[in-house]
């Protein structure tokens, strides 16, 4: 589903990410994890064009990210193109970004009705039952402002997931949450997880990674330090810079 | 607070500290010098003849001096809405990827904000001295409309390109700077869900920056009433020059300026009660501490907007 060969980006003189490669498949779902700074959230924020990369090659569902590649040169996507291609795929804050000036209900239904040309009556319908999949059922018509961060939070996923996408990033969705409202969140996520959908989560929650990752990759100064099945990373780490971030993170 | 509630009369409180107060006699000379001199203004103002109560009177509700009040607020109108249009549209130009749109914005922030107003409606006004004819057309092509400059810009027309025109520049900063007060994360999340660059911005943005951008159009428009004031330099008979034509017969030129300037504080007033309100419905949910409290929510750890 997403395939990343070598991808280099550079904010000015400063590299974040030096050569990242990676691959998730259909269905699995992918915990980056890593200290700030490693480049885990740039990362996530260029497969959907957020960022651009300087090298490499990054591609989501065998297509290029921001470009065409015709007669061997690449050619820059147009912007409708882009939005297009962003439209399937999904992403979650840590910040929620939820509209504030909108009930929870118009925030979801926001990108179907203006964006997809789904019907108004078919958008919120769709809606309603995102909403009640994510335990908010009762908040349709509630302002964000009204919610505590763990809604908000929940109706910035189904907000994503109102697009029908084929992809789901999440950057670092619990980081902002007061503890007690985490596990909610995280509940959402497992349904999801389980539901068969494509994730990529950067997340500090190694719980929550052991429990739901198929691939946990450990990143750090721009690299991958180490990736694999959740049990090797996380449970018999290979490399010191792992071992150390992992004993101080639990 | 807690402590002299505790010393009430059940617990038995203690006497009230009594000392001389300091005595402030500077104090005293200044408020008695203000009253004196106030008093002495009021007093002329009342009883000099030359302030000639009986001709303001008489000029108040005269119909040249109404007709001016209703060119006036006409003339407001009609420029503010020039204004307000043009203010979006040079901030929206502003925001262009493209250099040379934001760059022709601001140039043109540049000029019309680094010439005075005044200079501006005279310019206008003469402007078939430098153009004859007006053609709307192609560039350098084949043109469509062809009109004589004098009789497209009457005094009427001049005084609106001026005024709008020069209030298009400083609504452009006021209409930027509400832009500037939304998060980016909105843009982030509205462009991630696959809106374009203008669905961003008129459903995203636009909403959420007009709570910075409203009050300071209701100082803008107080501002253009009494703006409006200086294309009397152009012989538009809106409400100064209205009262100007009849002393300039009459020679009774203070109470006429009198005249005026009550029909302007009246209208300065209306729009002052009227942006109360304006800025209460927009403040609603907005009071310090929530906003505190709000603005963690929303823009996470953002500090202060720099945004006045």
């Amino acid at each position: 589903m997403v395939k990343a060969e070598g991808v280099h980006k550079r904010f000015g003189r400063l590299e974040v990410l030096k050569g990242i490669n990676l691959e998730v498949a259909r269905g699995d779902v992918m915990c980056l994890l890593g200290p700030s700074g490693s480049g885990k959230s740039t990362f996530l924020r260029c497969i959907n064009h957020l960022e651009k990369i300087n090298s490499g090659r990054l591609s989501v569902d065998g297509e290029l990210v921001g470009y065409r590649e015709s007669d061997g040169k690449l050619h820059e996507l147009h912007e409708r193109d882009v939005a297009r291609k962003r439209a399937e795929i999904g992403m979650v804050f840590q910040s929620f970004n939820l509209f504030p000036h909108m009930t929870a209900l118009e925030n979801v239904t926001l990108a179907p009705t203006r964006v997809a040309g789904v019907s108004r009556a078919a958008a919120r319908e769709r809606a309603a039952g995102l909403l009640t999949r994510v335990g908010l059922a009762d908040k349709l018509s509630t302002y964000p402002v009204a919610l505590s961060g763990g809604q908000q939070q929940r109706v910035a996923i189904a907000r994503a997931l109102a697009m029908q996408p084929k992809l789901m990033l999440f950057d670092e969705p619990t980081s902002a949450l007061d503890p007690e409202l985490v596990g909610d969140v995280l509940d959402a996520m497992r349904q999801l997880a389980r539901d068969g959908m494509t994730m990529i989560v950067v997340t500090h929650e190694i719980g929550f990674a052991r429990e739901v990752a198929d691939t946990v990759v450990f990143m750090d100064a721009g690299v991958v330090v180490e990736s694999g099945p959740p049990a090797d990373v996380l449970g018999n780490p290979q490399h010191e810079r792992t071992r150390a971030f992992l004993a101080n993170v639990r | 607070m807690s402590s002299s509630e505790l010393s009430d009369e059940r617990t038995g409180r203690p006497d009230d500290i009594e000392a001389v107060p300091v005595r402030h006699p500077g104090r005293w000379i200044a408020a008695i010098l203000v009253v004196l001199i106030a008093a002495s203004l009021v007093r002329s103002i009342v009883v000099d003849p030359n302030f000639q109560w009986s001709v303001v009177g008489h000029y108040l509700f005269d119909p040249r001096v109404l007709r001016g009040v209703r060119v006036t607020i006409v003339l407001t109108v009609v420029s503010m809405v020039v204004g307000v249009v043009l203010g979006v549209v040079l901030a929206i130009m502003r925001r262009s990827p493209n250099p040379i749109v934001s760059g022709a914005s601001w140039l043109y922030i540049y000029v019309f904000r680094g010439t005075p107003l005044l200079v501006q409606i005279i310019f206008w006004y003469s402007i078939g001295s430098l153009y004859k004819t007006i053609d709307l057309g192609i560039p350098f092509g084949p043109s469509f409309v062809h009109i004589n400059s004098n009789s497209l810009i009457t005094a009427f027309g001049a005084s609106v390109l001026a005024l709008g025109l020069n209030e298009g520049a400083y609504m452009s900063e006021v209409v930027r700077a509400g832009f500037l007060s939304v998060d980016d994360g909105q843009g982030e999340a509205a462009s991630s869900l696959g809106m374009s660059r203008m669905q961003v911005l008129r459903l995203i943005v636009l909403p959420q920056a007009m709570r910075v951008i409203i009050p300071p159009t209701g100082n803008e428009t107080i501002s253009m009433l009494k703006n409006t004031s200086l294309v009397s330099v152009i012989a538009y008979t809106e409400l100064l020059y209205s009262v100007q034509q009849i002393y300039s017969v009459s020679f009774q030129t203070i109470p006429l300026l009198i005249v005026a300037s009550l029909w302007y504080l009246v209208m300065t007033s209306v729009l002052y009660v009227g942006q109360f309100f304006i800025e209460r419905r927009y403040g609603r949910g907005f009071s310090r501490a929530e906003r505190a409290t709000m603005r963690a929510r929303w823009l996470g750890t953002r500090g202060n907007r720099g945004v006045t």
